[in-house]
């Protein structure tokens, strides 16, 4: 056990010396809700909204935004480059195995992403006097279920790839149509009937959702935490049956 | 007693067979080495013993144990430097020989492995920014920090400068003195000849000799050496006849070296003046253990 956690504890101090990671997971989601904050029009209620404003919008789309950045795009190469590089190896003769050095990258990808949720949350309400979640504990338990399935969505590309660079190239592919379930393009709620409902059944899709829900107050409806919990349990699945070692 | 015993190891990839009933056993506090050209079956053989592969067939067992079943037993007294594995390259030195100093029930002191390594300086340099030599001592060091009984060395001193290559040989040489069992992986004669005890020398993935290094180069006969470069083509029908001739090599750029005893030389010499051939940057030695390789590795004359 305390093995495992020397693991851990080297990792997070290593994730914090990747400017790159630490960038798009931390500051470039936040950067983003500051500057739409910045456009005058974002802070004014829209007709369609039923009263929200813009940036009320688009705040759980920039948390959304920082835990698609960690699982999906800076996981997959993390952890392809420790199998192409022979660390998964030399660590495998050792009497600690391997994959707890993957579970440890996934954990601090996982707390980087959660961290860099609480921050916009905070940045959003004291900047722009977005709202604290109505219904915080339901507001948390979809932003786990989402980073979960951030995660090992990026443990499957990991899994499929063959090198970091391929995996790099994957997870910017899979990025943007990603985004755009999530709402980076336009917020799930405004997509038109047809497109909302098929964005649904994707995990960001639904994830969105559920954060709006939360964020008003409710309790999101269970369908999309169970289209959540699928996606979770079917890319797990998927990837520790396909992850290889060497 | 045997510490390693390997008993006509079987390993096969995708139909290829790779290492081919091969069996031999090591002696605590030896030093063993594993030779052959690539391909021979050298790191597959070791990654039975460590572990990392099942054999096909045969049987390993390292302190009586099998590596594959009991790895819980085996990975503890276990220390192994393995061919193309890095570190994470933002690691420092400290870093990581404290976090490996963690996966062992009872580490050696770093400090004092540090400074026998001649890292001390390097400790809170990052991995990536290490040099060659740098790195294979770290991971000299960290193959030895779980205090293990056996040390697996995989091309050891492969892409090093002879400097920082000899200075790893005595470092090497200095386990002999704590008992540890070391099997090295080499393909440079000279590493083998100045390190091991006993040698295993593979050849398509069957054991071709298992000799001390001094054995191996004497089962060539006390051989002599002629190299030389004849005036004309000499084909092998017009050297065959020479008496207690060993094998023939032919080099680039029609150089020929013959292995065989002064009496071979002798005929030889005379062989070359009936016919009027000169030979060009003559030269002769005894064996080396180099020669002993390439002639148990070659083909028969």
């Amino acid at each position: 056990m305390s093995a495992s956690i020397a693991v851990l504890k080297a990792e997070a101090r290593l994730f914090r010396r990747e400017p790159g990671s630490v960038f798009w997971i931390l500051a470039f989601p936040l950067l983003l809700l500051v500057i739409l904050g910045l456009i005058p029009s974002f802070r004014e209620p829209g007709p369609a909204s039923g009263g929200a404003r813009p940036i009320d919008l688009y705040l759980p789309v920039a948390v959304l935004l920082g835990v698609i950045l960690a699982g999906l795009t800076s996981l997959p190469p993390a952890l392809t480059a420790y199998r192409e590089k022979g660390i998964l190896r030399r660590m495998s003769t050792t009497p600690v195995r391997p994959a707890a050095l993957l579970a440890a990258q996934v954990i601090v990808h996982g707390a980087a992403a959660l961290a860099g949720g609480i921050v916009i949350i905070a940045v959003g309400r004291l900047l722009y006097g977005v709202p604290l979640p109505a219904n915080p504990a339901a507001y948390a338990l979809t932003l786990v279920l989402g980073t979960l399935g951030a995660l090992v969505g990026g443990a499957l590309i990991a899994a499929l790839s063959r090198s970091a660079k391929a995996s790099t190239t994957t997870a910017t592919l899979a990025f943007f149509p990603v985004a755009f379930t999530a709402g980076v393009y336009a917020p799930v709620r405004s997509m038109p009937e047809v497109l909302r409902r098929v964005v649904e059944f994707t995990p960001f899709g639904a994830a969105s959702q559920a954060l709006d829900q939360a964020s008003a107050g409710s309790w999101p409806a269970l369908p999309l935490l169970a289209i959540m919990l699928v996606w979770i349990t079917v890319l797990a699945g998927a990837s520790v049956r396909w992850f290889r070692w060497e | 007693m045997a510490i390693i015993e390997v008993d006509r190891l079987r390993k096969s990839y995708g139909g290829r067979t790779v290492v081919d009933g091969v069996s031999f056993a090591v002696e605590e506090g030896e030093i063993f080495g594993l030779l052959g050209p690539n391909g021979a079956g050298k790191t597959t053989t070791v990654e039975c013993i460590e572990g990392l592969r099942t054999p096909d067939g045969g049987r390993v067992r390292l302190a009586g144990l099998d590596p594959v079943a009991d790895r819980k037993r085996v990975t503890p007294i276990l220390g192994v430097q393995l061919q193309h594995s890095d570190l994470q390259g933002k690691l420092t030195v400290r870093e990581a020989l404290e976090l490996y100093s963690a996966f062992y029930p009872r580490p050696a002191d770093w400090r004092s492995l540090v400074e026998r390594l001649g890292l001390t300086d390097r400790l809170g340099v990052r991995f990536e920014k290490l040099s060659g030599g740098q790195k294979q001592r770290l991971f000299i060091a960290l193959a030895l920090i779980g205090r293990p009984k056996v040390v697996v060395l995989d091309e050891l001193t492969t892409g090093l400068d002879p400097q920082a290559r000899r200075d790893t040989w005595h470092l090497v040489g200095g386990f002999r003195d704590e008992g540890v069992t070391v099997v090295l992986v080499t393909h440079f004669m000279e590493e083998a000849q100045h390190l091991c005890d006993r040698v295993a020398l593979l050849r398509s993935g069957t054991l071709a000799a298992l000799d001390t290094p001094a054995g191996l180069v004497e089962s060539t006969g006390g051989a002599t050496v002629v190299s030389f470069t004849p005036s004309r083509r000499l084909d092998d029908p017009e050297l065959a006849p020479l008496p207690a001739i060993r094998s023939v090599r032919r080099l680039d750029g029609d150089r020929l070296v013959v292995t065989g005893t002064d009496e071979t030389v002798d005929a030889l010499m005379s062989m070359l003046a009936l016919n009027g051939i000169a030979a060009r940057n003559l030269r002769v030695e005894s064996a080396s253990l180099d020669d002993a390789y390439l002639d148990l590795t070659a083909k028969e004359l």
